[in-house]
């Protein structure tokens, strides 16, 4: 949609993004294949990670060589924060590297299922927001805590679909229609994404935004697969707007009875 | 440069050496050295990077007069490819 015939931007704390499709930039086999991935995708959102910088290898190259921050809204994650304390760490350390307040807020409860500690994620966000962060958390299929996070301050919400990299897809459709319901902040479905159809799927709930990485970069032809979502993401945008018809038992003929023979 | 410093410089200048640990690895570097020396001896770009000394995030602005000394823990990280948590390594 975004540069197609029905503009429709996606509106989070002010500022306004082009694409309904945020990607992250891990699990990649380079940078190259990261590069034209991303830009298959149409995202003008992408998520990166902080880590300490390679000081052995000079010749190691940054990702930003490749995602110009020009180009695109980069959003660091706190991904691998498992405590409070770790997560408000990574997020300063994101906003002292790089140049705006926004953060993709996470704090894992668990190693197996990478699910969020909801508990950790409101107090960290509660810590982070008071500091001027702008905070995208990535929660649970939990409409309550979507809720809370949304009174702290939160101006968007990220619920999973399914756990990260599972590619089960949307395991708890209801709930996730809940939180669109009741929650009046952008709601952008992140993570559990396995193909084009579950993304087509969430936007058709009513999603504002679906992020992913694992579904496009674990794929075969990622670049390809990219392109599929960007379809997807646009094709269920649409058809949410469009407004579905409502499902009946029976048949409805589609042609007239009138004028036959 | 008041006395106290001077005192203090010239201590740390007679040794000329100092040992520091830079993103978990205990580095010898010469004494004086600022966050910015650091970064430029390392090949990286300030503007790509955020760096932490003893637990204080630095402002890019005070990576040029910034001494690191003795013993300082630095923490130098960037942005890396990621999309949501990996499992602790």
């Amino acid at each position: 949609m975004n540069k197609h015939s029905f503009p429709d931007p996606l509106i989070i704390a002010g500022r306004e993004f082009g694409s309904r499709l945020w990607v992250g930039t891990g699990k990649y086999k380079d940078f190259e294949e990261t590069r034209k991935a991303i830009e298959a995708s149409g995202a003008d959102v992408v998520t990166v990670a902080v880590r300490r910088v390679n000081i052995t290898d000079r010749n190691s190259e940054n990702l930003l060589d490749y995602i110009d921050p020009k180009k695109y809204t980069i959003l660091p994650n706190t991904a691998g924060c498992y405590t409070v304390e770790d997560a408000v760490r990574y997020s300063r350390l994101a906003r002292a590297a790089g140049i705006s307040d926004l953060v993709k807020l996470e704090v894992i409860g668990d190693e197996r299922t990478l699910f969020p500690d909801t508990a950790g994620l409101i107090e960290a966000a509660k810590i982070l927001i008071a500091e001027g962060f702008i905070v995208l958390p990535y929660t649970n299929d939990d409409p309550i805590v979507a809720q809370k996070l949304m009174d702290i301050g939160c101006p968007a919400v990220m619920p999973l679909a399914a756990p990260i990299g599972s590619g089960l897809g949307i395991r708890n459709p209801y709930n996730l229609k809940i939180i669109m319901e009741t929650v009046k902040v952008p709601v952008i479905v992140d993570a559990g994404v396995g193909t084009a159809s579950d993304a087509a799927l969430a936007m058709e709930y009513g999603a504002d935004a679906v992020l992913m990485n694992t579904a496009i970069a674990g794929a075969k032809d990622p670049i390809m697969m990219a392109t599929a979502m960007r379809y997807a993401v646009d094709a269920g945008r649409l058809a949410f707007k469009a407004g579905r018809i409502p499902r009946k038992l029976y048949a409805t003929a589609s042609s007239p009875i009138e004028g036959m023979l | 440069m008041i006395f106290h410093d001077f005192l203090i410089h010239q201590q740390y200048s007679r040794s000329f050496i100092m040992h520091i640990i830079v993103n978990g690895e205990s580095q010898e570097r010469s004494n004086p050295l600022t966050v910015a020396n650091l970064l430029e001896s390392l090949d990286l770009r300030s503007e790509r990077v955020a760096v932490e000394v003893n637990l204080k995030i630095l402002d890019r602005s005070e990576f040029p007069t910034w001494n690191l000394q003795e013993g300082d823990t630095v923490e130098i990280v960037s942005f890396i490819g990621g999309g949501a948590s990996q499992q602790r390594s």
